[in-house]
């Protein structure tokens, strides 16, 4: 049997599906920012905390409400995000007008605060959540075991990725978002209602990190922090796309997600970093990142 | 009116025998993690049994002032040094309590041997803080990663899993881990055929699980804890690596883990603590008052290590009558241990505490009666045969 750099291909194949899976999560959490980012200027340091919640409005649909995995993965998005509308009103309008640092501090102090609630009530350990009955089980590749909830969360993430890609770039509702994002007094002008579009943007962005939530909830560990392990590594998947732009958040975390699987393979120490590596080489090279505007 | 009353009585009565005594103040910190993955298992749990402890001794009564304070480490070495520093040098702390996190812990150990003052161990693994890092000043209370391999460890090579692959957390812990399970596996005469160092904390172990099952290991040592455990057994359990026969040995694994598992997940898992609260009568009582005053939850063994321990330091400045540091030490080490926990026991020359270790089994979901009904016990280990014999120990403490 040939080996590719010391691994049979076997091996290789596994681990680069496998960071397509969670490339998945990357896409759609650093979509969720690349959105909020491109209108709204803010970097959305709650994401992280909104992914947490997704996951935990799941648990509770099931543990309150007997609501099954299938109606959370609607629901929740839709209470997270409804949650992300309050706080768009209530704090981010206010500071629209300031430097992009005070929506960064704003957001890391909210995303502190949340995850300081649910761990006074739900503890740090965390608490399970089963996989639907519908995913439970795999296929064997032959090269490895795909378990079919695995599958199910690549699927569903490019969907979601492709479909909200779709809206910004291709609908009239999208020309609108660009529109108020490259000039918003002009596009308010012509009679839309750009502070509207500024709430509902976050609003969804917010979802988009909820549904990445629910995706979560059954092979992960639902717990307060696990946005916050995960929310550092996105943001560098974010600068290395460039900032605000959507196809690039798209294939950049599942470009990432496949380095770090293999970083997992030839040297797992480094499986951590690796991302950041990357990170500060594109920085040195192409400032703006792989897919971004000079400004 | 009537409790007004009482109250007052009783305030009066110990301001009395408060008088009366000379009166000893100490003052003990609680480290541990607070905010992070370990907070259930210690938290502020471990300060609640801290104060139980003070509670049971009656301690004011025997003109002894107890003052206790806790502060979050949050799992870093250097933030759990600058808290043992600011706490021994300018708040007059007179011990450490509890301190999970082995890298952590092994820094307070030494701060703590440099300014002559206690620690005692509840919540950290690594057997090197009686091995090569001992000290004159701290005792290992709880547990360790050699009792750790012992159990679960030797219960699982005598069972037939005799080779072995280990998913290490990449930090003190995790090697200490996989370096004294791999010793047993192969006293035992399996072998360990490979090993992944994992980043901590991790999420996504499936990479790692998928090298695991490429190694053919009859079983997958999970030389981690907390989080990156839960995420393992999750995951494992998904990628059918159970399910194809290889077996998962969780070297780690609190009663909070199962409880966030949940038994559907975490049934049939094979464990090692040094306390279940439904051992006897005396752990019940004990973890039923517990838990009223944290919110329900049953204490974990690290929780009800850092009561026994507490216990075991006042006694000792009751009997020492003062709270030098040396004389306390050389008395908890003298003095038999004893509490409704842990029974009784002894604490080692090189600051071994020593009690019985527990080999249990996770319970199917069915078997479960009540919440927190987990483990079914499946062996006891005896103090001697779960720790480290001097004999071996590379302490230079123990005089050979």
């Amino acid at each position: 049997m040939f080996e590719l750099l010391g691994i049979p291909p076997q091996a290789l194949f596994g681990q680069l599906l496998l960071g397509l899976i969670n490339g998945s999560f990357y896409a759609i959490l650093s979509l969720g920012l690349a959105v909020i980012f491109g209108l709204l200027n803010i970097i959305n340091f709650t994401h992280g905390a909104q992914y947490m919640m997704g996951a935990f409005v799941a648990w509770m649909c099931l543990n309150y409400l007997g609501v099954n995995y299938w109606a959370a993965l609607l629901l929740a998005p839709v209470i997270v995000g409804f949650t992300g509308v309050v706080i768009e009103r209530l704090f981010l309008s206010r500071i629209a007008h300031l430097d992009h640092l005070y929506g960064l501090l704003l957001t890391f102090g909210l995303a502190l605060i949340i995850q300081g609630l649910f761990r006074n009530q739900y503890g740090s350990s965390g608490l399970p959540y089963q996989i639907p009955d519908a995913l439970r089980g795999g296929y064997n590749l032959g090269f490895m075991f795909l378990p079919t909830y695995r599958a199910w969360v690549v699927v569903a993430s490019i969907a979601v990725c492709l479909a909200t890609w779709f809206m910004i770039e291709k609908t009239k509702l999208g020309a609108y978002l660009r529109a108020a994002t490259e000039n918003a007094t002009l596009t308010q002008a012509f009679g839309i209602n750009v502070p509207l579009l500024v709430t509902l943007t976050y609003g969804f962005g917010v979802a988009l990190a909820a549904f990445a939530g629910v995706l979560a909830a059954p092979i992960y560990s639902v717990n307060p922090n696990m946005g916050a392990d995960l929310i550092i590594v996105v943001f560098a998947v974010v600068v290395i796309g460039g900032m605000g732009s959507i196809m690039g958040a798209i294939v950049t975390g599942f470009s990432l997600g496949l380095v770090e699987g293999l970083t997992k393979v030839f040297y797992p120490e480094a499986s951590a970093t690796v991302i950041f590596i990357i990170m500060v080489l594109v920085l040195l090279v192409k400032p703006a990142g792989l897919f971004g505007r000079a400004a | 009116m009537k409790t007004t009353a009482l109250l007052l009585g009783t305030a009066l009565a110990a301001l009395a025998a408060g008088a009366a005594q000379a009166q000893t103040s100490v003052k003990v910190g609680v480290m541990n993690d607070r905010s992070g993955l370990y907070a259930d298992l210690s938290g502020e749990g471990s300060v609640i049994a801290a104060r139980m402890a003070v509670e049971d001794f009656k301690a004011a009564e025997k003109g002894i002032k107890v003052e206790i304070v806790s502060a979050d480490h949050q799992n870093k070495p250097d933030v759990g040094s600058t808290i043992a520093r600011q706490w021994y040098d300018q708040d007059g702390v007179d011990a450490i309590l509890d301190v999970p996190t082995s890298s952590v812990a092994l820094a307070v150990n030494q701060i703590t041997k440099e300014k002559n003052k206690i620690h005692i161990n509840s919540g950290a693994a690594s057997s090197d803080l009686t091995g090569k890092a001992c000290s004159p000043n701290t005792i290992h209370w709880t547990y360790d990663t050699y009792a750790l391999a012992q159990g679960t460890g030797g219960a699982m090579v005598k069972a037939g899993g005799d080779s072995w692959f280990f998913m290490t957390a990449d930090y003190a812990f995790g090697h200490a881990l996989e370096r004294d399970t791999g010793a047993i596996v192969t006293k035992n005469g399996g072998k360990v055929v490979g090993a992944v160092r994992t980043p901590f904390p991790g999420t996504d172990f499936s990479s790692f699980l998928l090298q695991a099952q490429a190694s053919k290991a009859k079983v997958i040592g999970l030389a981690n804890a907390g989080g990156d455990t839960i995420n393992s057994i999750k995951q494992a359990g998904e990628f059918g690596i159970t399910s194809a026969g290889q077996k998962l040995a969780g070297l780690l694994v609190f009663i909070t883990d199962v409880h966030a598992l949940g038994l559907q997940t975490a049934q049939g898992l094979v464990l090692t603590e040094a306390f279940y609260w439904d051992n006897n009568d005396g752990t019940r009582a004990w973890s039923e008052r517990f838990a009223k005053a944290n919110g329900g939850k049953k204490p974990s063994m690290v929780q009800a290590g850092v009561y026994s321990g507490m216990l075991h330091y006042l006694k000792a400045i009751e009997a020492t009558k003062g709270k030098d540091p040396t004389a306390v030490m050389a008395k908890m080490k003298e003095m038999p241990t004893d509490d409704p926990l842990f029974g009784k026991g002894s604490v080692r020359a090189d600051g071994r505490k020593m009690h019985d270790m527990y080999l249990f089994e996770v319970k199917k979901p069915s078997e479960s009666k009540a919440p927190w009904d987990y483990y079914k016990q499946v062996a006891v280990l005896k103090a001697d045969d779960a720790f480290k014999p001097l004999s071996e120990s590379e302490c230079p403490l123990v005089k050979k």
